[in-house]
Formats: structure tokens, C-alpha cells, sequence
């Protein structure tokens, strides 16, 4: 019950946080919310149960391919019907696009979650690497998802009531937010619970967990299958806001800055997730307009490179000064709030 | 939950009050509000693009946003257009659809444009069709020959630029019919509009089923070795390639490793002979020796455009290399600029695409463009280029495409008026 007076108190702040940014900021922050998303349960499943997935960009992808499919599907079936008159023209698409995402990030998630509970380090972070590196392929030769240029999503419009107080960018926002809102809160209620300690235990030691009654397997297989629903909503958010999925969007640079913000914003911690998602939203953005003042030429050859070195000193920095990532500069009673009750770890 | 890591529900309760309370008094910050036209002032006028000047396509196209911020450099310096000067806005979106929404946000939102002028590449700009509709931009000679610019109806402030793709199929195919009339033709296509558009132009001028074999690469490809082997094997004799000009190359190349020399006929938006030199390196350039293309620009070195635009070149490119994307740039602006002087002493974005559709835009082309209210595009004319002794120039066929098919007619260029400076009413 606290936990979700704490969801909705927060969601009403970010809401509110969307009247003081203008469009622009607006767009920023609703990718930066998709990102969270899909970062949430990638630092999860890293940090809660030591799995490293360099591919959680295909598991948004699948959720983006997943939202556009159904979110069109259904638009297309209720247009010219009563259902289409007011509120139901884009809500339905919309809830049936957030269902597909689940869906088909949930099925992708699972046959991964199965193969992780067999491999070790470095094999599943190679198995999901080649994922991304594949994905650019499979866009081109799997039918339904159009090759580079990618499946286009519904437009979600302001609603009447709101038209004359938001602009679209706004609403989008909102969107995401409460997507995230939704998609979080029970990531936060796993971490903190029964889930969570077993996770712990597995990441631990698996002997150990397995004399005590847990299934390292299926805690491994489900850790990856809630991270991969994380990411699908993730991708599902960035659907809504650019309304297209194309390969390009989740290509290997951006799975890996999807590890960068796990990693500096601290393994294992939501909050740390959403400064990283911050972070890695907004730092190519500050680097273009960098480099837009540098002269023409040289402007271009640092485009696209200097931000990818920039991560890599970010990363190496935080990991040398606050090797728990910037969720430990928080001051500790807040981080306590969020972490398991202190009965769990009597000495520490 | 947006920041989990806040102390107690008492103080995020009070935070959020907070919060609510000065967000409430600001609100206003994002409310749609009616301003007067974007991007224009007295003595300016603010227009932007999305141009791929790193990634897979730089190679092959980052020159043209440079020819036309050079065109219009040559404008501003002569006094604009009523008095405005072009402000020219280039944002790099890498030839990826996901750069492009975001950098073409920025434009609208952030830079205020009056119009999105030549954004270039099929997948990068149908992923932002739907925003620039929404919001009511001018998005003005889209460079790519896509049909989907082509839709008055659902997107009526979209043109396209090139001549569509079907347009350049068909007359491709149809000039390896009259050259070689027992010709196997192949297609070599991406796997998007483009090559689609292509496949269906070829279609359109031999007859359904008549296509040998159709191959299909994506720009993510390293190599076109399996697409090129097959065609070899069906023994095509003239290949029409719906390619750009990096897989041009590439393809061109690759037949050449593998011994085989067939006739290549290639769309505009993939035979720019110095570009490909460029990629290929002078050694193994002869290849591209009898390379047919098509175009609709007067892309040739007897054409008074052509030495207008060599000037501007020297004079505010910095002298970089005259290539077939300088005249496509250089066009891209004198098109705007044309457009801008007939939509009046003071623009509105109403009036620039009123201005496009009413017909009276003549362009530069090697035929007048024929935009209208129901027709989004406007080279439906194109003329045949080939390669002789390394120098690509027109030859006297013109083909001029309906949905019958591809027709033979007589090229009527524009003449060069005032400088090229588009003439204001």
C-alpha cells in the first residue's frame, strides 16, 4: 500500500514536472522515460542476479515491433466503427498496442530467459550481443517488420479536453510516464520482496541457493523474462512517442549505452536507472550542440564518435570514484528506503 | 515511480505538493499557442533538413547540403528573396530513421523553421512525414523518389524532388528495350520504396513477369556478392539497379571481380559518375565505362546551369569537387528559391505550398516541373546519361513516363534566367 501511494505521489510530480518543459523538452523526456523503462530492468537482472544482456535494444525493439502490430491492427478494425467515436479511436489501439509489446517482448524474453538459465557470463552476454548484431538482418528478411525502414505506429492524438492545454509532445510525455509508472512499481515491489531475495541468493551462490530450496534455473529464467517485459514497455514508450520502430533506433551502440546507464547510475538501483536514462538521453544531444559551434569540418568527423569516448571516460570515472554507480551519491536513508528491510543483511 | 530513491512517503508527499503547486503556476510552458509565422522575419528566413553527413550514406550524399547552403549563399550575397535572406539550418541524422525524428524535432521546435527543404533518404523521412504533418510544415522537395510524397490528399504539404522511381524504372527498362531488344533484364533493388519503386517502373515498361531476376540488399549489408552471383547466373545482360551510390559501386565492383561486364542501368539516385569514381578509385573506374542513367537535372557540362552552378562552386563551396550531387543541390535551392519569390512579399506557409501547387513553378530541369494540387511530384520526364570515356553526359533519348509506360519525347530544358536569381513579382 505505500509502495503505491509512493508510485502515484511520484507519477503526480513527473506529470506535473511535464507544465515547466517546453515541447522540446517535452519529446526529451519521453525517451528519456522509454529508456528508463527498459534500464529499470536491465539493472535489475544485472545487478540483482549477475546476468549481463548486451542486447536488452532487441527486447525494446520487440516491444516497439509489438506495439506498432497490434496498435495498428486494432486501429484498423475499429475505424468506421462507433467503437472509433470519441476516446475509444485512440485508446484502444493504444492498450492493445501496450498488450502486443508485453506479449511479444514477454515470448522473445522467455526463450532467452531459458537459454540464460543455461549459460554463464560471458556466453549470454556473447548470445545476446550477436542478437543486436543480427537484428539488422532479421528486420530485412522476417516479412511483417519492413527492413530499415521499419513498421510506422498510430498516432496517438491529444485528447479533446486537453487540446487546448497541451501540445502533442506533452501528452506523449504523459504517456510515458504512466507507462512507466505502470511498468516499474511492480519491478520496485519484486526487488523488494521474496523474488528479489532469491534473485540474490542465485546471484550468490547457486550451490548454496539450491541447498536452500531455490531453483536457480527458473530464477534466472524469470528475472530475464520481467527485465525483458521492462524493455519491451521501454520500447513500446519510444513507439508511442516517434511512432515508428525501425532497426536503426536499436542498433549496438545503443543496447551497449543501455549497459553504460545501468552501470553509472548503479547496478541493482532503480533510482540510479533513471539518472542514467537521464544521462544517456541527453549527452549526445549537449555533445551535437558541442559540436555544432566547432567549425563545419571538424564538427562532423567528432559527430556521433566524441559522445561514444565520452561515455567511455563517463564509465570509467564513476567507476573509479563511486564504483556504485550515481545512485550512491543519493544520501544513504534515502538509498535504505528503496533496499531490502535491514533484517536481510543483519551485518551490514 | 520516476525517481524511486526519495526518503520518506511524508516528504515525496510534500515534495510532490510542491511540485504541483509551481507547475500549475507555470503551466503555459508547453501550450500550443498561436504565433506568427515560424521562421520568417523582416530579413530572414529560417529553413532546415536532415542530411546524412556521417554513416553509411555520407559517402555518396553528404555534398549535396553543401552545394545547396552554396546556392544559397550566392542568393543571400545578391539580396535574397524580397529582401530575406535564407537561412540554411543542416542537421546530420546519419541515414538513420531514429536520428532523423529527433533532429528534425529540433528543427521544428527548437530552430523554428519555416520549412523542412530537400530532407533526404526514403526510410529517414517517411519516419517523419506524420510529425510534419501534424504540425503543419512545409516539407518541400523531399530528396528521394518514394511514391509515398505523392499523397495530396493525407500529407498536403509534402512534395517530392526527384523524379519518382517508377518514373526512372520504366525508362530504364524501356531504353535497354530499344538498345537491345532481346535484352534479359535483372533488377539489383534495396529493400524499401526505392528498390520497390524501381522494380515497378521495370515491370511497367517490359510487362509483368518479364524481370529475370529480382535481388533485394539492405543498406546494413557489407556485401552484395550473393545478389550479384545470382543475377550472373540467370544471365541477365542489363541490370537495372534501384541502388545507391555506395551499392553501385559495390555491385558494379563485385560483377567486375567475378569477370562478368553486363549493361548497368541505374537510377538517378545511384549513378553519379565522380561519386562513384570515388568510391571505386581511378584503377578500377573503366568499369563504369557505358553506365546508362537517367536524370532530370541539367547535369551536364553543356548546360548553361551547369556553368552557373560550376561558379557558384568555386566562388562559395571552397572549389570542392563538381559532382552529378552539386547540380542536385544547387537545383534543391534554386527550387526553394523559386518557391519562396512566388509565395509573396510576406510568406506564409500557406502561401509557399500555394505557391508550389499552383503550377507556375518552372525549376530547372530538363523538362518544366509539373506539381499541382493533385499531382505531389514533378519530373515525370527523364533523359538517358551514359558513361563515354569517363565523362557522364546526356544523349538525345527522353522518355516520358504515364501509367502506360515509358513514351519517347524531345527534351526541353529550361533556359537560365537573371543569374539564376529566381525573379519576385
Amino acid at each position: 500500500m505505500r509502495l503505491l501511494t509512493r508510485a502515484a505521489l511520484l507519477t503526480l510530480l513527473a506529470l506535473g514536472a511535464t507544465f515547466l518543459l517546453d515541447p522540446y523538452r517535452n519529446y526529451q523526456l519521453a525517451t528519456a522515460t522509454g529508456t528508463f523503462v527498459a534500464v529499470a530492468g536491465l539493472t535489475l537482472l544485472v545487478g540483482l542476479t549477475g546476468q549481463l544482456s548486451l542486447g536488452h535494444a532487441v527486447l525494446m525493439a520487440a516491444g516497439g515491433y509489438g506495439y506498432a502490430w497490434a496498435a495498428t491492427w486494432v486501429a484498423t478494425a475499429v475505424e468506421g466503427t462507433t467503437l472509433a467515436d470519441g476516446a475509444g479511436g485512440w485508446l484502444l489501439p493504444l492498450l492493445a498496442g501496450v498488450a502486443g509489446a508485453v506479449v511479444v517482448a514477454g515470448l522473445l524474453g522467455l526463450l532467452l530467459g531459458l537459454a540464460a538459465a543455461r549459460l554463464r557470463g560471458p556466453y549470454l552476454a556473447g548470445l545476446t550481443l550477436a542478437l543486436v548484431i543480427a537484428l539488422p538482418a532479421a528486420a530485412s528478411t522476417i516479412p511483417g517488420l519492413n527492413g530499415e525502414q521499419g513498421v510506422r505506429a498510430p498516432f496517438v492524438p491529444v485528447p479533446d479536453p486537453l487540446a487546448l492545454l497541451i501540445a502533442t509532445e506533452q501528452w506523449h510525455a504523459w504517456l510515458a510516464i504512466l507507462v512507466a509508472a505502470c511498468a516499474v512499481t511492480p519491478l520496485v515491489a519484486v526487488r523488494a520482496g521474496r523474488a528479489g531475495l532469491r534473485m540474490r541468493a542465485v546471484h550468490d551462490d547457486e550451490t548454496a541457493a539450491r541447498l536452500a530450496g531455490v531453483d536457480p534455473g527458473r530464477v534466472k529464467a524469470g528475472a530475464f523474462v520481467l527485465s525483458a517485459l521492462a524493455a519491451g514497455l521501454g520500447g513500446a514508450v519510444l513507439a508511442i512517442v516517434t511512432q515508428q520502430v525501425s532497426p536503426g533506433a536499436y542498433g549496438l551502440g545503443f543496447s551497449l549505452l543501455l549497459v553504460v546507464a545501468a552501470v553509472v547510475g548503479g547496478l541493482g538501483s532503480l533510482g540510479g536507472a533513471a539518472i542514467g536514462a537521464v544521462l544517456v538521453t541527453l549527452l549526445p544531444w549537449v555533445v551535437d550542440q558541442a559540436t555544432a559551434a566547432l567549425p563545419a569540418d571538424l564538427g562532423h568527423r567528432l559527430q556521433g564518435n566524441l559522445e561514444i569516448a565520452l561515455f567511455g571516460v563517463v564509465v570509467i570515472v564513476v567507476t573509479l570514484l563511486r564504483p556504485g554507480g550515481l545512485a550512491r551519491l543519493l544520501p544513504a536513508k534515502a538509498r535504505s528506503a528503496t533496499s531490502l528491510p535491514a533484517k536481510f543483511f543483519p551485518t551490514q | 515511480m520516476r525517481t524511486a530513491p526519495l526518503s520518506s512517503p511524508r516528504s515525496v508527499g510534500t515534495a510532490a505538493v510542491l511540485g504541483l503547486t509551481t507547475a500549475t503556476a507555470l503551466s503555459g510552458c508547453s501550450t500550443p499557442a498561436a504565433a506568427e509565422v515560424p521562421g520568417v522575419t523582416e530579413d530572414t528566413v529560417v529553413i532546415g533538413t536532415h542530411q546524412p553527413l556521417t554513416g553509411p550514406a555520407a559517402a555518396g550524399f553528404a555534398s549535396i547540403s553543401a552545394a545547396t547552403a552554396a546556392y544559397f549563399d550566392y542568393v543571400n550575397a545578391e539580396g535574397g528573396i524580397n529582401g530575406r535572406q535564407i537561412e540554411y539550418v543542416v542537421k546530420d541524422d546519419g541515414y538513420n530513421p531514429a536520428n532523423t525524428q529527433t533532429v528534425v524535432r529540433e528543427l521544428v521546435q527548437e530552430d523554428q523553421v519555416f520549412a523542412v527543404v530537400g530532407g533526404l533518404g526514403t526510410p529517414t523521412h517517411s519516419s517523419v512525414l506524420d510529425y510534419l504533418d501534424q504540425n503543419g510544415v512545409p516539407d518541400l522537395f523531399v530528396a528521394s523518389g518514394s511514391l509515398t510524397w505523392d499523397q495530396p490528399e493525407e500529407y498536403p504539404y509534402t512534395f517530392g524532388f526527384n523524379a519518382d522511381y517508377v518514373t526512372e524504372g520504366a525508362a530504364l527498362a524501356q531504353y535497354a528495350l530499344d538498345t537491345e531488344p532481346d535484352a534479359v533484364v535483372c533488377v539489383l533493388g534495396q529493400d524499401d520504396d526505392f528498390g520497390e519503386g524501381i522494380l515497378a517502373g521495370v515491370e511497367l515498361g517490359l510487362g509483368e513477369g518479364e524481370v529475370a531476376t529480382h535481388q533485394v540488399y539492405s543498406t546494413a549489408d557489407q556485401d552484395v556478392t550473393a545478389q550479384i552471383g545470382a543475377m550472373k547466373e540467370a544471365g541477365c545482360t542489363h541490370n537495372v539497379l534501384g541502388t545507391i551510390n555506395g551499392f553501385t559501386a559495390l555491385a558494379v565492383g563485385t560483377a567486375a571481380q567475378m569477370d562478368w561486364f553486363p549493361r548497368w542501368h541505374v537510377s538517378s539516385s545511384g549513378a553519379d559518375h565522380p561519386t562513384l569514381v570515388e568510391y571505386l578509385g581511378d584503377d578500377v573506374a573503366p568499369v563504369l565505362e557505358g553506365l546508362v542513367s537517367v536524370n532530370y537535372l541539367p547535369n551536364s557540362p553543356s548546360s548553361e546551369w551547369y556553368e552557373l552552378f560550376s561558379a557558384i562552386n568555386d566562388e562559395y563551396n571552397d572549389g570542392a569537387p563538381y559532382t552529378g550531387n552539386t547540380t542536385y543541390g544547387m537545383s534543391v535551392g534554386y527550387q526553394f528559391a523559386e518557391a519562396l519569390a512566388a509565395a509573396g512579399p510576406d510568406p506564409t506557409r500557406e502561401s509557399l505550398v500555394a505557391a508550389v501547387e499552383s503550377g507556375d513553378l518552372k525549376g530547372n530541369g530538363i523538362a518544366p516541373l509539373t506539381y499541382s494540387a493533385d499531382d505531389h511530384f514533378a519530373h515525370r520526364t527523364v533523359r538517358i546519361a551514359v558513361v563515354t570515356d569517363g565523362v557522364q553526359d546526356f544523349t538525345d533519348d527522353a522518355y516520358e513516363v504515364t501509367e502506360a509506360g515509358a513514351v519517347p519525347v524531345e527534351p526541353a530544358q529550361v533556359p537560365l534566367e537573371n543569374e539564376g536569381i529566381p525573379l519576385t513579382e
